[in-house]
């Protein structure tokens, strides 16, 4: 209880010492320090006991389906999961997904930013549906896109195929995981680029008038000038999204449910698929464990950028 | 100004048309809900207009019933959010000590444990506490969710707050209360309400958990939409028609809230 106890012993700013001493003005009193103590407790307690009974379950022999199964497993479930056929599948899928849609996101939403920096008519209103995507729930964009646009034989990107003279791909059956990316893509787009659009109109007026008198071409400029600017906003797009994505399921539930085979099974649907259908808690958790780890790199990173604006913030 | 050049002309082509590509699936679907059911496999712009889908989405479904889990969730999780949030914000920003800061950073790290990571015992303990298939459950989650962001949001815009203004209303003699009432609650409250519409947001598009933890009874939107994977999902009328009563509120929630949606989503690291 660390951070609770921690708060409580200290004391009070300067400002609220001096009204306190006035006559007839209400003191700080000591019961003001216990306001954010609930919010502390609920956090420290969602933080520490789901994640320490992960890590229990890790190391035990727990089937929901066989109460007979039990007992202490040492490494075991680690083993299994190591062992299991869908396992390098899922970890591949994981980072193929991430890194694509990152790529993608990324690159894309710094072009986009770099466009709508610029003056046109109507601006205003087409940012708002540019971000309308990130708006719209999972399921709904998993399914208007599985079936109104990638339907093999209805959907639009067929009939648009067909008017082309070209054969219409079986988007899920033959190349599911591209699928994925692509709706992926559309909905972390806006993220991305209302992040790196924002960052970006916090780039100096004078820095570009200078840039301009100094004859800089928009080339050199966009190189020079505003990928450096925008590397922080970039980081932190990175990093949200890397924590978003480890944890991506509507879409491959409502799609594919993880195949065709273990085609586009990641660690989240993998995880889901041990422990809620095949009920193996043990080994579940071995695999919840793994993708806290991989979180907890990209936290770490982040956690100093975070770090860094807040002393610089306030 | 200048006058439109070229350039301007071509970059706003430009722009409207990267605009046109990524709002278009939305707009189909839009479209798609006021089809028959005949004529949503034709990709027609043009044809008369039906309200049959959503009267079939109604009849034929509980749709009322998701639609109102949504908003108890969304709202209920939100309303505590703050219960929790507002205090321990306003001790933060007007009370901090040098354990602030990291208590706030600490706060904020809780956010970036994934999902999956805990999905085995908060099952398990959802099942023992009969918390599965409740709305209860899921206001609880997205509570715990959303409570890290609404904390920080709600401490910056309490630090826009002069600290002169509060002390000058000390020494007027005003109350506790009344200096919440009369000094704080208004100056912050546009604060608030994008932090409200943020947290309602994404309590409302949340997957995970819902998909999880809620099968018949609890279940909100999300949940119903998945419903239509298959081979419902070929009704693309009521498809379109349902997911259009689901996302086209949110979707108005969010550009209103688009200014302060980015320091929201960053946790300030970003302005």
């Amino acid at each position: 209880m660390d951070p609770v106890s921690g708060t409580m012993r200290s004391s009070t700013l300067p400002s609220a010492d001096a009204t306190a001493s006035m006559p007839g003005v209400e003191k700080p009193g000591r019961w003001r320090v216990l306001l954010q103590t609930p919010s502390v407790v609920v956090l420290l307690l969602w933080m520490t006991v789901p994640l320490a009974l992960t890590i229990y379950f890790s190391f035990l022999r727990y089937n929901l389906l066989n109460p007979e199964v039990r007992g202490f497993a040492g490494l075991q479930n680690y083993r299994f999961l190591w062992e299991d056929p869908a396992f390098f599948p899922a970890i591949r899928n994981t980072l193929v997904l991430i890194g694509s849609v990152l790529v993608i996101t990324v690159g894309l939403g710094t072009l986009l930013a770099v466009l709508y920096d610029r003056r046109f008519f109507g601006r205003n209103a087409a940012t708002l549906l540019v971000i309308a995507p990130f708006f719209v729930m999972p399921t709904v964009s998993a399914l208007v896109w599985k079936n109104m646009i990638m339907h093999p034989v209805y959907g639009l990107l067929a009939l648009a195929f067909g008017k082309l003279g070209l054969a219409p791909i079986d988007w899920f059956g033959s190349c599911p995981m591209l699928a994925l990316i692509i709706i992926l893509s559309w909905e972390w787009l806006p993220f991305a680029f209302l992040i790196l659009f924002t960052s970006l109109k916090s780039l100096d007026a004078e820095q570009k008038e200078a840039a301009q008198i100094d004859g800089a071409n928009s080339v050199q400029f966009f190189f020079h000038i505003t990928i450096p600017h925008l590397r922080r906003a970039m980081s932190v797009v990175v990093m949200i999204e890397t924590i978003f994505l480890l944890s991506i399921f509507a879409e491959i539930y409502t799609t594919t449910s993880g195949g065709p085979g273990t085609a586009t099974t990641n660690l989240a649907y993998l995880v889901y698929s041990l422990g809620l259908q095949q009920f193996d808690v043990g080994i579940a958790s071995a695999g919840g464990i793994l993708a806290v780890v991989l979180a907890n790199i990209a936290a770490f990173f982040l956690v100093r950028i975070l770090a860094g604006s807040l002393k610089g913030g306030h | 100004m200048e006058r439109p050049s070229l350039r301007t002309w071509v970059w706003g082509l430009l722009g409207w048309l990267t605009a046109a590509v990524l709002f278009f699936p939305i707009f189909w679907m839009t479209i798609t809900a006021f089809k028959t059911e005949q004529g949503a496999y034709q990709p027609n712009l043009f044809f008369i207009p039906t309200l049959d889908s959503f009267r079939e989405v109604f009849a034929r479904s509980r749709y009322a019933g998701f639609a109102l889990n949504s908003i108890c969730i969304s709202f209920g999780s939100t309303l505590l959010c703050f219960l929790l949030a507002i205090p321990a914000a306003y001790r933060m920003a007007f009370f901090p000590t040098r354990k602030t800061q990291s208590t706030l950073l600490w706060m904020l790290s809780t956010k970036m444990m994934p999902s999956v990571g805990v999905l085995l015992p908060v099952y398990l303990l959802f099942r023992s506490a009969g918390l599965l298939d409740s709305i209860w459950g899921l206001i609880a989650i997205y509570t715990l969710i959303n409570l890290p962001v609404c904390v920080w949001m709600t401490y910056t815009y309490f630090c826009e707050i002069p600290a002169a203004i509060l002390e000058a209303a000390r020494v007027d003699g005003a109350g506790f209360w009344s200096e919440i009432r009369h000094v704080l609650a208004p100056m912050a409250l546009p604060g608030l309400s994008s932090t409200a519409l943020l947290t309602i947001i994404l309590s409302w598009n949340e997957a995970f958990w819902s998909l999880n933890l809620t099968s018949a009874h609890a279940a909100p939107l999300t949940v119903f939409i998945a419903s239509y994977s298959s081979p419902e999902g070929l009704f693309w009328a009521k498809l379109s028609a349902a997911s259009l009563l689901a996302v086209a509120p949110i979707l108005v929630m969010g550009w209103l809230t688009q200014k302060q949606l980015v320091s929201g989503l960053t946790f300030g690291a970003v302005k």
